[in-house]
């Protein structure tokens, strides 16, 4: 059963566009949603939220059809991003009572937990609060209503390791109960490689990867060599990145298999070490190759 | 449910070998007993705050050395035939496969790696 199921989703800006992404989210799972800045994270998020429509292709979430049926969808969604609208001039209590009477899944002794954990004071009026304490309350409201689907747009962004550590506990408590699933896109890779089942990789609009995170980060590896002089290598589409220094290779392989290091064997090379990359070391590889192929490109044409 | 299991961010393996090695020492040392009942995957997982896809294929990888039976709707148990003295031997071997994967790499001989671990052992 699939939480999110996006297919073939487009959307065009004047200096934008997100072209045909694909995206499903298995009920009872989390998935990072990783990119750049500008890769059109924070839009697919929004195309998900039905707060964006797409030009074409097609989302479903929770079974329902967006940005359609976002009113009967919205229920069991719980949705946090930078620009969540809060009164400034009303305390934290205020809203919490607010959202109590509309949603009928609130649970009143876990918001006061919360309050607790998050250190947070529902006497404060939210112009006063700080930007952490302003995102901890709006990912309370979010944790509270107990919605099937928790959608967050970079929710640790700006928090203290404290702070962050608070929201992705809260996240996997969630997790304990199979039928919830979480969306959320983060730049703290280390975040997102810890508590991800998948991960979804997106640059310049385009998914580039989505997947379960143990293939994902199993297909990486950074492969050290010490070669002779007369060491050539050979053509292999996996190498992303090769750098040289004296006797020495190290190369980045982005679809690695024990075939792999026997391959370079037999072209002559010694293969002194074999190591995983993080998801943040793998993140900047992809970025930098598809950058380094558009140059290519565009000198070829120049 | 607390496991007291300490995971490490600076330690080279992946996280879900770390959950396997720290469950096998467990057994090994017989703290988990034969024919306990393991936390369910994501128990383990909101315990550890780790996804339940690492926890999943460390319990997989644990039932395939033996160490773990799982058996379905009832959740996954220390193997009433494990062997003590093979889990511990499964921590040594990965040592082992290293230090002979790293020999060859170098074009040591069987010989010279065994003369080299001897130095070790007799120190």
């Amino acid at each position: 059963m699939l939480a999110i199921k996006c297919s073939n989703v487009r959307k065009t800006y004047p200096h934008f566009a997100l072209q045909d992404v694909n995206l499903n989210l298995a009920e009872g799972t989390v998935m990072g949603f990783v990119g750049p800045n500008g890769a059109g994270k924070s839009t697919t998020l929004r195309v998900i939220m039905g707060l964006v429509h797409q030009d074409a292709g097609s989302v479903q979430v929770l079974g329902h059809s967006m940005p359609a049926a976002q009113r009967a969808a919205k229920w069991d969604i719980g949705f946090v991003s930078e620009d969540m609208r809060l009164y400034s001039h009303r305390t934290l209590g205020f809203h919490l009572e607010f959202l109590e009477q509309i949603f009928p899944k609130w649970d009143k002794p876990y918001a006061a937990e919360l309050l607790r954990r998050f250190d947070l004071n529902p006497e404060q009026k939210l112009k006063g609060l700080s930007h952490g304490q302003r995102v901890k309350a709006a990912l309370l409201t979010a944790f509270a209503r107990k919605p099937r689907l928790l959608v967050f747009d970079e929710p640790t962004t700006g928090l203290d390791p404290v702070a962050r550590k608070l929201v992705v506990d809260e996240m996997m408590r969630v997790m304990e109960d199979e039928s919830r699933s979480i969306l959320f896109s983060s730049h703290n890779t280390l975040d997102v490689e810890q508590i991800s089942d998948s991960i979804t990789f997106i640059n310049q609009g385009e998914i580039v990867a989505s997947q379960d995170k143990e293939s994902f980060l199993d297909a990486w590896r950074r492969v050290r060599l010490v070669v002779d002089d007369t060491f050539t290598l050979p053509n292999c589409n996996s190498i992303v990145k090769t750098q040289r220094a004296g006797h020495q290779m190290v190369l980045t392989v982005s679809d690695y298999n024990e075939g792999f290091a026997a391959h370079l064997t037999q072209a002559g090379a010694s293969v002194t070490d074999v190591e995983r990359l993080t998801l943040e070391e793998i993140f900047i590889a992809s970025v930098e190759a598809s950058q380094a192929g558009q140059h290519a490109i565009q000198g070829e044409a120049a | 449910m607390n496991t007291q299991m300490i995971l490490s961010q600076t330690d080279p393996r992946p996280i879900y070998v770390q959950i396997m090695d720290e469950i096998s020492r467990r057994v090994a040392l017989g703290d988990w007993q034969p024919g306990m009942r393991l936390p369910s995957i994501r128990e383990l997982a909101a315990d550890l705050k780790v996804s339940v896809i690492t926890v999943k294929r460390a319990y997989l990888e644990l039932e395939r050395s033996g160490v773990i039976v799982t058996q379905q709707g009832k959740g996954s148990f220390v193997n009433q035939e494990v062997s003590v003295d093979d889990v511990r031997m499964q921590e040594l071997a990965r040592y082992l496969d290293n230090a002979a994967r790293v020999a060859a790499a170098m074009g040591m001989s069987h010989d010279e790696l065994v003369d080299a671990l001897a130095d070790y052992t007799n120190r």
